[in-house]
């Protein structure tokens, strides 16, 4: 497990990208309060999604508007058409961990 | 209206496959018929002025369906629709079937037959214009290394074939009519800085100077301007805008005003007809009055809205739900994104940056309340911008 930051330091509705791990990775704290971890780089294009529209459980990229499931990493939306890895968090003491995935990216069914 | 059993949604891009994803997603198991004039499935264009022009993408990463993605949609491709009958919802397709003209009908349809690119009347080889794929594959195989270029008209089209074309290593020349680039979108202060954009990569812009004809025989040697000047040319862009695709509608009955005229939500006032996309004018609550989009992202978003009434769901009060109209262009390595209403007389306030050096924050507002918001290469900061116009109250 990396620890990641404290949970404080993201407030509800935002993301962080994390660029000390290769590939980099995106986690969110969602305004229900729940933190999910996923590959930040769009796979439409070269974006951080860290950047994007969080809404609910879904992330929208912020340049070309892909959307992306956080809790299975599947497309919602083109034009992306590949699924971003999702990342195991644990939220423990209110700080932030992430369990890197070793599966590749979902396919949508 | 009864029972719904079936939809034939006319239109086979962006905004007919959200229709159909929408359909399926918000639990219709009945027939999915999309009719679509080009013979190709649902891809994105986005790319054909960029990417997919200067060679960085394949025909096949265009495709706007998803790995695995499975709608159970009946597929009518290569087919026009050429009149629409609405009180049986039939619609006419093009060509015939031993003999006879064939037609589709269905307990609802949906229109989202888009736009059409606006040309120049000429024959002469060398002309193109940019909406289609077929389009960008013919303008693709005539910007040849070494030779000229010329784009008429700054909009989003012009200006991006323009940046990629450079990028090719072609000498490019760009005319506009109006003061600057993209002058209505954007106005003054920030198109100059867009001319700026274009003139800082040596792309010799032409502002304020209509195009009267074009010189060549048989293949386009330039473009002659009001002022008499000619730029030469062996290659013409024509980024002139787009219309409505809604020509097949015009003895349908529905109000076409300026695409199909529809309530808040895309019904047409037609029952069980809807419409939605770039060919449609939803009406806005915050401007009093229909509005056509024709921004990729609203193509994108609507359908579910339009999906939501035609089946019956709740009724979401005036559109709300609906996002302010978005759009972003990429130009000369420039991000450059915009989201809301934006009128002339509006305070324009920038928040960061300059818009000379290509990054840069800035808003519009009205009565106090931000109405739009702009970026330059501030993608992190211009979405937090643009949700937060979703917070303010129509008038």
């Amino acid at each position: 497990m990396l620890h990641i930051c404290p949970l404080a330091s993201i407030p509800r509705g935002e993301g962080l990208r994390v660029d000390t791990i290769d590939p980099p990775i995106a986690v969110f704290h969602t305004d229900a309060g729940e933190v999910f971890a996923i590959d930040d780089t769009c796979t439409h294009q070269d974006a951080s999604l860290a950047d994007g529209w969080l809404e609910g459980c879904e992330i929208e990229c912020p340049l070309h508007a892909s959307k992306f499931d956080l809790r299975t990493g599947a497309v919602d939306e083109p034009p992306a058409k590949r699924g971003v890895r999702t990342h195991r968090v644990t939220v423990s003491d209110d700080e932030i961990y992430v369990t890197l995935s070793e599966l590749p990216a979902p396919v949508n069914s | 209206m009864g029972d719904l059993n079936s939809v034939v949604i006319v239109g086979g891009s962006l905004a007919g496959h959200a229709t159909a994803k929408a359909l399926r997603q918000q639990g219709f198991a009945g027939r999915v018929t999309i009719v679509g004039a080009e013979d190709r499935r649902p891809y994105d264009r986005p790319p054909l002025s960029k990417d997919f022009l200067a060679g960085r993408t394949a025909v096949s990463d265009l495709t706007l369906e998803a790995e695995g993605e499975e709608l159970g949609v009946d597929w009518i491709l290569g087919v026009e629709a050429t009149a629409l009958d609405v009180a049986s919802r039939t619609v006419t397709l093009s060509g015939t079937t031993s003999g006879r003209t064939r037609s589709i009908g269905a307990d609802a349809i949906v229109i989202a037959t888009g736009s059409h690119a606006r040309r120049l009347t000429s024959d002469l080889r060398g002309l193109h214009t940019l909406r289609t794929l077929d389009d960008a594959l013919a303008l693709k195989a005539d910007l040849l290394p070494g030779t000229t270029l010329a784009v008429i008209g700054a909009g989003f089209i012009g200006a991006e074939v323009a940046s990629t074309a450079h990028s090719m290593g072609l000498q490019v020349s760009v005319i506009e009519a109006a003061a600057t680039p993209l002058f209505r979108q954007l106005g003054e202060h920030l198109g100059s800085a867009v001319a700026g954009l274009h003139r800082a990569n040596g792309v010799d812009l032409h502002l304020g100077i209509p195009v009267v004809g074009l010189r060549g025989q048989g293949r386009v040697t330039g473009v002659e301007l009001a002022d008499g000047r000619i730029i030469e040319a062996d290659v013409v862009l024509a980024g002139i805008g787009a219309d409505a695709a809604v020509g097949w509608l015009a003895d349908s009955g529905l109000d076409l005003a300026n695409g199909v005229v529809c309530d808040s939500q895309g019904a047409t006032s037609a029952p069980g007809v809807y419409a939605v996309g770039d060919c449609s004018a939803w009406f806005d609550p915050s401007l009093g009055r229909a509005n056509r989009i024709e921004h990729w992202t609203d193509s994108r978003d609507r359908p579910a809205t339009a999906v939501r009434a035609l089946l019956g769901g709740p009724i979401q009060a005036g559109g709300a739900g609906l996002r302010a109209p978005y759009f972003w262009s990429d130009q000369y390595g420039v991000k450059i994104q915009f989201a809301g209403h934006r009128l002339d007389d509006d305070e324009f306030v920038i928040e960061d940056g300059a818009a000379e050096t290509a990054n840069l924050l800035a808003t519009w507002r009205r009565d106090g309340t931000v109405v739009a918001v702009l970026g330059m290469n501030q993608p992190r900061a211009f979405t937090r911008h643009r949700k937060a116009l979703q917070l303010v109250p129509s008038k």
